[in-house]
């Protein structure tokens, strides 16, 4: 196995965010820390010791990977992400500190990799290495799955999903997942069904999913971002935005097995005026997180029977801190399947193709 | 979700009360009326009724011969009779009139033997209240998904055309399908304010499998809380101007370009309002609107095709008040279905949606009538047809310009079922028109010019045809008004009635002549041709005999094709005849082409006659007089003498000067008496005489009369004649038949002959033999 020199950088460039994963080192010797140049140092402590940069930059500590084995290399694996339009930001902080002179392979997956490529090269004076997102999204998911960390389980589901009183989040692992739907909810959603590690095709896509989400509650509550979206549509209501089936029909729709509480019309309450000028900011927030969820758990549910599909992972920043839309798909895959489906979970949400680059650059496939 | 759930629109339904209907137009024939359905939408109100109508009919009965009556006098006597059929008529309007509706078939509502409306609809539990007080009617109310899927049946079944594919670039935008005999299964995707997707595999077995709540009522109420614009309508209007890609994300606005690796073009939606969601900027009204209109229809389209893929089906039909009558909806859903399929499955949509839930309901309520048990026919004349209200136009509008805005559709109980010609090679392919008017712009201007042209010498002769009659003048006038409306309407509106055609053409002219009781013009013309012709007979039949077998043959094909430039029908023909009434037999063999003919299989038919005799042969006959006397039924008779029985086919009813079955009747006993082939024929069952079920010059082998069916089948027909333009050249020119065919016309019409690349008077006699049967004399013949 080739040594790949340091900084090892895996990037997933999304049409929303950026996504970037970053391993430190943390067996550093003596010899090699006298060599290591001062501008890799200087990026290491930038990255380590912070964890927010510049307005938008974040980096998820909750989510750090600790005491990690990669490639014969003990060390930490670090997530960070920010907003995509402040990627001139970024590429002018890589310039500052000199990033080019570390004669590094930048991996970078996301259709950002492609439409930033040469921004990367003219403000930066970066090669990217370009990947494709499905490849790297896979990788990433079956390696974190399998990695042994002393943090929390990685994979994980909803117990109970019909009772909100009991339902609890339970670990478990992603052992003969094969096949597997793997619905990813970033700006938009694609759909995979993952037959092994390197066999799967991309079943479908909605164009219906996070940014939808963000950009219409935006429009409607005059919000900005994703968690003050998600902080309104927790304190909402959505059935006075929403027409529920017993709002037509006084209860169930027995002669087609509909539950009084389905949703009947999406907004459908908001075609009169009286009501739309009765409803909540966060009520309308609140709609708009069940309606894109249902529909992303809707086309999910078709997909799975289609394909024969038993198992569902959803992955992608749509659920980063929103359980509310987890346990509404756990629900909606458990309820509408009579149990069949089961729907998955995993930590590090939106971060796997990042991952995937990551690997992409230590192990070449 | 089903429409129920559809919010009324903030019209009130008490304005424009004092609004005066035009009774001579809408609920017609209430007087009759005996069953009513109503379906009450969020905005439209949907009103069906059974009602029966007094026709004036021709019959024709023969004089009593045996009294030997003095040479001159006619052959049978025609009478005006009434006669009553009956009618389904439903009518669609704004909520807004439904109260002066009510008033105004409480008015004229003479028979009230009925007791109860049948109701559906989301609105029919608001106005239950209004319709039991003012009609004094019980409502009783049908569940709305049954009543829709029982409509669409109904429709799918009995009217032509009645499915189309939308293309919103292509020449015509509506693109008719053919009726296929087996309408199921298929997948309805019901789109109100919900999305209900319903499979239906028969007649009585449906499910609801699947359905979502991003439907019609996300559109109108996000697109109300986004633009601040109430009005659906009004909403879709804004969403055809504006541009989705200042609001949504792009696949280009992530890659920079197509995200190549997976085949998914720059300008796919990658994520819809994702631009909202990262740009801090104003967007318009009509680009919001425009973005939701592609999400929403996306959305469906994408899970319609899911289902569609689970339960193997290929036919989807949308409908529900998203889809109703708007081309930019139409459009979307359309694109959607092509791109997530890639083009496997066709968005099929209906012209009469908007009447499937009243449909439903009347037919719920009129079972013990069995309405299942006939077959009906779509009434041109009394129905509004597609787009005739245009959705752009909002009441307010409406109420100021003073027009009363509905729309009618009338379909007509046929007396005889209707089904398949069992000799088609593939029912499901066959089209019967040559030429689709709708498609081609050159042909459909030359024919309604022409069919314009032609109308003062139909409005003369239907005057003429009925001298005792006094008021004839001004019926035959408000026909021609009517038949030019209609005339004008498809000028703007091709695809209005379906896929326009000659046939289609001359259909409306029938079905407007008979709306102002002139049910056969040309009768007492018919009467003397007959009285005409009938005098030659023998001296024909004798003429024939002398000839040498071969020279038979083609004197008898000549005979049939110079009887038929006989045809009053056409223009040329008829300026000819009404300018010199002498003109005879002998001198329209003269005009006839010299062979080889513009379509020439003779040599092969002659060969075919030298082999064994056919086991059964079906002649489509034309025209009355000459054609049938002189020349069809001589050939007959040498088909007879071949030892191959015959089945003359005729129409039911009249359309110009074609001959009837009741008119056949007559003229072949008569005939018969005279030649003792015919009447030998007749005697001992191996000539007959069967109605078409058809009452048009042109002919649909896939609506004939089910008798006609089984005689065919029991027969074993192995021979079918077409004969004339109408049936052989308008229709069925490229009809393929699964076994021997011999299609015979003259082509009368010179913008036609000079289409098929021949001349006035040029002949077509096209025989052909189905591949792989094992005559091998005979191959199939194609035209040049």
């Amino acid at each position: 196995m080739a040594f790949h020199s340091f900084p090892w950088f895996g990037m997933d460039i999304g049409g929303t965010l950026v996504k970037l994963v970053y391993f430190e080192p943390k067996d550093i010797t003596a010899e090699e820390e006298q060599e290591e140049v001062e501008n890799l140092k200087s990026i290491r402590r930038y990255l380590t010791s912070n964890t927010a940069y510049g307005k938008t930059g974040i980096r998820d500590v909750h989510l750090e990977l600790q005491d990690l084995t990669l490639c014969g290399r003990k060390g930490n694996l670090h997530f960070i992400r920010f907003p995509t339009h402040d990627l001139p930001a970024f590429l002018q902080m890589g310039r500052d500190k000199h990033f080019s002179s570390l004669h590094t392979t930048l991996c970078a997956t996301g259709g950002g990799a492609y439409k930033f490529e040469s921004d990367f090269r003219m403000m930066a004076d970066l090669e990217l290495h370009k990947l494709d997102e499905l490849d790297c999204l896979i990788r990433g998911v079956l390696y974190l799955d399998s990695v042994m960390s002393s943090g929390p389980s990685e994979c994980y589901y909803f117990e109970n999903p019909a009772d909100p009183d009991h339902c609890v989040q339970k670990p478990c692992t992603l052992e003969n997942p094969y096949p597997l739907l793997l619905v990813n909810i970033g700006s938009g959603v694609s759909i995979l069904a993952v037959y092994s590690e390197n066999n799967y095709k991309r079943v479908t896509g909605t164009s219906l999913g996070g940014g939808t989400f963000l950009g219409l509650c935006c429009l409607l509550t005059g919000c900005s971002t994703f968690e003050e979206a998600l902080e309104m549509a927790s304190q909402g209501e959505s059935t006075r935005v929403d027409k529920l089936v017993r709002d037509i029909y006084g209860g169930d729709y027995e002669r087609f097995g509909l539950p009084g509480w389905a949703v009947a019309s999406s907004f459908g309450n908001m075609m009169s005026k009286d009501k739309r000028e009765s409803v909540s900011k966060e009520d309308l927030a609140r709609a708009t997180l069940v309606t894109i969820t249902n529909n992303i758990g809707s086309i999910t549910r078709m997909c799975a029977l289609n394909e024969n599909i038993e198992t569902v992972l959803f992955v992608g920043n749509f659920l980063r801190v929103n359980t509310l839309s987890m346990k509404l798909l756990a629900y909606a895959m458990d309820y509408w399947s009579k149990g069949q489906l089961k729907a998955l979970f995993l930590r590090h949400e939106g971060y796997f193709g990042a991952v995937g680059a990551l690997l992409e650059l230590l192990h070449p496939s | 979700m089903a429409e129920c759930g559809r919010v009324d629109s903030n019209t009130s339904h008490t304005m424009d009360k004092s609004i005066t209907l035009p009774p001579d137009e809408i609920f017609r024939n209430l007087e009759n009326a005996k069953r009513f359905a109503i379906d009450i939408g969020g905005s439209l109100t949907k009103l069906a009724y059974y009602s029966t109508v007094q026709h004036k009919v021709a019959k024709v009965r023969s004089f009593d011969h045996t009294a030997k009556a003095a040479a001159g006098d006619k052959l049978y006597e025609i009478s005006m009779q009434e006669e009553v059929t009956a009618r389904l008529h439903f009518i669609k309007f704004e909520n807004a009139y439904i109260e002066t509706c009510l008033d105004f078939i409480k008015d004229h509502l003479v028979n009230t033997e009925t007791k109860v409306i049948k109701a559906t609809g989301g609105g029919a539990h608001k106005f239950k209240e209004l319709i039991e007080r003012k009609l004094g009617l019980k409502v009783d109310k049908e569940d709305e998904m049954t009543c829709l899927i029982k409509g669409c049946n109904f429709v799918l079944k009995n009217i032509p055309h009645e499915a189309f594919v939308y293309a919103k670039h292509a020449d015509s935008e509506f693109r008719f399908q053919t009726t296929n005999p087996d309408i199921f299964p298929y997948l309805l995707v019901n789109i109100g304010s919900g999305v209900s997707i319903v499979k239906v595999e028969s007649e009585d077995k449906f499910e609801r499998i699947g359905g979502s709540s991003i439907g019609g009522g996300t559109f109108w109420g996000l697109g109300a809380l986004l633009t601040k614009t109430k009005r659906f309508d009004e909403l879709l209007q804004l969403a055809s101007k504006g541009q989705h890609a200042s609001v949504d994300m792009l696949v280009k606005d992530i890659y920079g370009g197509s995200y190549g690796y997976l085949g998914l073009t720059g300008d796919l939606i990658a994520s819809s309002f994702g631009k909202s969601a990262t740009a801090d900027k104003d967007f318009s009204k009509e680009d919001m609107a425009k973005s939701l209109l592609h999400m929403i229809s996306n959305d469906i389209g994408q899970l319609a095709c899911l289902y569609a893929k689970l339960h193997n089906l290929s036919r989807v039909y949308f409908g529900g008040f998203f889809i109703r009558g708007h081309p930019v909806t139409m459009h979307t859903i359309t694109y959607s279905i092509n791109f997530f399929t890639k083009g496997e499955v066709q968005a099929l949509f209906l012209r009469h949606e908007g009447y499937l839930g009243t449909i439903g309901a009347f037919l719920k309520g009129a079972e013990e009538d069995n309405p299942n048990q006939y077959s009906w026919g779509e009434n041109y004349a009394g129905s509004s047809g597609l787009m005739s209200v245009s959705p752009d136009m909002n009441p307010m509008q409406r109420a100021r310009s003073g027009t009363f805005p509905f729309d009618m559709l009338e379909m007509d109980r046929l007396e005889r079922q209707l089904v398949n010609l069992p000799l088609l090679q593939d029912p499901s392919s066959y089209i019967p028109d040559t030429v689709d008017l709708t498609e081609d712009a050159l042909a459909r201007e030359y024919w309604l010019y022409c069919f314009e042209e032609a109308l003062d010498g139909v409005v003369k002769r239907a005057v003429a045809s009925q001298p005792d009659m006094p008021e004839a003048a001004l019926r035959a006038e408000k026909f021609r008004q009517k038949y030019r409306h209609k005339l004008q309407t498809l000028r703007q509106q091709p695809f209005a009635y379906g896929s326009l055609t000659v046939r289609s053409l001359l259909d409306t002219r029938e079905h407007c002549l008979n709306e102002f009781n002139f049910p056969d013009p040309y009768s007492k013309i018919k009467q003397r041709e007959n009285d005409i012709a009938l005098k030659y007979y023998q001296k024909a039949v004798k003429s024939l005999d002398e000839l040498s077998w071969e020279e038979k043959q083609f004197a008898l094909v000549q005979g049939v094709l110079a009887g038929n430039v006989f045809d009053w029908g056409a223009k040329a023909v008829s300026d000819v005849l009404e300018s010199d009434p002498e003109f005879g037999f002998e001198e329209a063999k003269r005009q006839l082409e010299e062979r080889p003919w513009l379509v020439d299989s003779y040599d092969q038919w002659l060969e075919r006659l030298k082999g064994p005799p056919h086991k059964c042969a079906l002649f489509f006959v034309d025209n009355s007089g000459v054609d049938i006397i002189l020349g069809v039924m001589p050939f007959v008779r040498e088909l007879l003498s071949r030892g191959t029985e015959v089945v003359l086919a005729s129409n039911s009813g009249p359309a110009l000067n074609d001959v009837t079955n009741g008119e056949l009747q007559i003229l072949t006993e008569r005939i018969a008496a005279m030649d003792p082939v015919i009447e030998a024929g007749l005697r001992e069952d191996r000539l007959l005489l069967v109605q078409s079920g058809s009452s048009s010059p042109c002919l649909d082998l896939s609506r004939l009369d089910k008798v006609l069916a089984m005689v065919v089948r029991e027969r074993q027909t192995d021979l079918v004649i077409i004969e004339g333009m109408g049936r052989a050249i308008h229709t069925n020119y490229y009809a393929m038949l699964s076994c021997e065919s011999l299609k015979m016309a003259v082509i009368k019409n010179s913008w036609l002959a000079d289409r098929l690349g021949g001349k006035l008077f040029s002949v077509v006699f096209k025989y052909e033999v189905p591949a792989g049967k094992p005559n091998k004399d005979c191959g199939a013949f194609s035209p040049s």
